[in-house]
């Protein structure tokens, strides 16, 4: 058995137990650099993990060596290997933002920093419905404590509002589950798919109940339309690293919507097929379409932000319902590219509202910053990235959503909306920058200068939209073969059940 | 046995939906932990309801499900620790906040002014 599968979610746990050992936990310095270094090695093994997949193909592992669909299983295969590699490399970059200072404005930021990962891996690892609850449930009370991280009334109310609405989540996410259940008699995701294709009649309703019960709990983790009020809230209100590293958990809703509903509720799945796309077709786009709104009407930049990370939720859900391998690949190379421009603007917005004294991020003219070249090259950059103008990784990406879309009914929609809304994105960032950057009063500059740990990490985000532009022919044809992977469930069944007797 | 077991499914989850819907951080809690509770007692029902069923092979004529009691079992645990966690999260935002209202402040009284003066 390949035990390589499980390590990017024990390296996680075990090094947040070992920064809380004595030895470690007393001095700083040192809990930072087994942090680190723990990081770093997590993204090693997640690189090793998606070569070694692509050589040798999808592969699982069985907890306990209990043979699915009996007991729980982690499946490794393209989508979930680039899923671990992005959230590595976004960790390393927040990881090593925080470690310049903002760490010691609370307690325990780097434990619960790794619990958190270790629950996105397992999210994105686990082939089981109830295991990826139970990991929905890691990931989020690390995500609680981290929120509120540093303390302050805005986050402690963000963090009221973020509790509650996700303890609901999870209480429905229950429900959905028992009822899934209760009529396909499994939870392991290979075994529902193949359960599915030959339903009792009398059990379509109560499955497709439960599959729309799914889909509100993974809207609320996405934050598509009517469930998405929390989010700009409570990502402003987060310290930078901790809401760079909220930049993937929206994400993983997008995930597990495209795998429960690509899966189970696939083309293979008889009456059920393409349940609750025409649902995430429009919300996808009225989300799209309502976060460029809140970029043109953010008062501050982590706002906007925030508002930006809404804006490539609404463009990949919209995706998901195309139900296709083009599409699919399409999700892949723009889930990738926009988690890390929004977590490298997320830090951005730190460093300049650090130097920018009393006025913050807010939008409004202030002092002068300190570094205006480094910051607003950076800024520039993202911005560029992130509206989706060519040459960079924005731009391949957007094509790749567009291109998805040639010749369906669809198309018309889609690249009205995701055209006017990158216009609009442009529109807000260009108002932020040259407020930020060119409206300041006569005030002295500020002494604050942005430390080279932080400057590193805004600059390994960003490296990545230049990785991605200068690749992206590899890059692309690795979207479409895990694409292609995702979408052949026959073979996922025959990997994962091969008693069941499933052929082509 | 089915029609009761629903009964109490149904009122500890309207009791709980009404709750969470009230302003306050203290109902909110209560309103969350009934309605996990209704959720635990439904979780338990996907195995089917029956009596005296075991759960160990070659012990009994009738069998129960095993899964959904590890279920439930696995989510009151994680209910317990979450509930936990909102409990100590309201205080703070009380200290925090000054007030113990979901939104961080009371609403505001003065549209209730407005009707007296008329």
């Amino acid at each position: 058995m390949n035990h390589l599968v499980v390590i990017p979610i024990l390296l996680p746990m075990l090094t947040a137990l070992l920064i809380m050992l004595p030895p470690v936990h007393y001095s700083p310095w040192r809990r930072r650099l087994v942090s680190m270094v723990s990081t770093v090695l997590l993204l090693l093994v997640s690189v090793t993990l998606l070569f070694q997949i692509l050589a040798d193909g999808m592969t699982f592992y069985a907890v306990g060596n209990w043979v699915p669909p009996f007991g729980i299983i982690m499946v490794a295969d393209l989508v979930s290997a680039i899923m671990l590699c992005l959230t590595a490399f976004l960790a390393v970059g927040a990881v090593f933002y925080g470690s310049a200072g903002e760490d010691e404005r609370g307690s325990f930021f780097h434990p619960l920093f790794q619990f958190q990962l270790m629950g996105i891996n397992g999210a994105f690892l686990t082939g089981d419905l109830f295991n990826l609850f139970v990991f929905f449930e890691v990931l989020l009370i690390a995500s609680y404590a981290l929120l509120i991280h540093a303390g302050g009334k805005n986050k402690t109310k963000a963090a009221v509002h973020y509790v509650v609405l996700n303890l609901t989540g999870s209480a429905i996410f229950l429900l959905a589950l028992a009822v899934l259940y209760g009529s396909l008699g499994t939870l392991n995701i290979a075994d529902m798919a193949l359960k599915v294709a030959d339903l009792p009649p009398d059990n379509q309703i109560l499955v497709k109940v439960g599959g729309l019960m799914l889909l509100i709990v993974f809207g609320l983790k996405a934050a598509i339309l009517p469930l998405q009020f929390w989010l700009p809230a409570t990502y402003s209100s987060a310290s930078a690293p901790v809401a760079a590293l909220f930049a993937v958990m929206t994400k993983i809703g997008v995930y597990a919507l495209l795998r429960v509903f690509t899966t189970i509720f696939g083309e293979q799945a008889g009456p059920l097929a393409g349940l609750a796309t025409n649902l995430m077709w429009v919300f996808g786009l009225a989300t799209l379409f309502l976060g460029a709104l809140g970029v043109l009407a953010s008062k501050d930049f982590r706002k906007l932000v925030a508002n930006l990370v809404l804006v490539s939720v609404g463009s990949l859900v919209a995706m998901v319902a195309f139900q296709n391998t083009a599409a699919n690949a399409a999700i892949l190379y723009y889930t990738v590219h926009s988690t890390l421009i929004c977590g490298a603007l997320f830090l951005l917005a730190d460093l300049i509202a650090i130097q920018r004294g009393k006025a913050g991020d807010r939008l409004v003219a202030a002092r002068r910053v300190s570094q205006p070249v480094l910051l607003g090259g950076l800024f520039v950059f993202a911005a560029i990235s992130v509206a989706g103008l060519p040459p960079f990784s924005g731009f391949i990406g957007k094509l790749m959503l567009l291109q998805a879309a040639v010749g369906s009914d669809k198309q018309f929609w889609l690249w009205s909306f995701l055209l006017l809304c990158s216009l609009m994105v442009l529109v807000g960032l260009s108002r932020a920058g040259s407020t930020l950057f060119w409206r300041v009063s006569g005030m002295q500059k500020a002494d604050e200068r942005a430390l080279p740990l932080q400057v590193f990490a805004v600059f390994w985000l960003l490296s990545a939209s230049i990785l991605m532009m200068v690749f992206a022919g590899p890059l692309t044809e690795l979207g479409f073969a895990g694409a292609t992977q995702l979408g052949d469930v026959i073979q996922t069944i025959r990997t994962i059940l091969p008693a069941s007797g499933v052929s082509l | 046995m089915e029609t009761l077991f629903a009964i109490c499914i149904g009122f500890l989850t309207s009791c709980g939906v009404f709750l969470m819907l009230r302003g306050r951080t203290f109902p909110v809690v209560m309103g969350l932990t009934m309605l996990s509770y209704a959720v635990n007692l439904f979780i338990f029902s996907s195995g089917r309801l029956n009596l005296k069923g075991a759960v160990v092979l070659g012990t009994s004529e009738s069998y129960a499900d095993p899964l959904p009691q590890a279920l439930v079992l696995t989510a009151i645990v994680i209910g317990f620790a979450m509930t936990a966690f909102l409990v100590i999260l309201a205080i703070r935002a009380r200290a925090d906040l000054g007030n113990d209202h979901v939104d961080g402040s009371m609403p505001d009284a003065r549209p209730a002014k407005k009707e007296r003066q008329k």
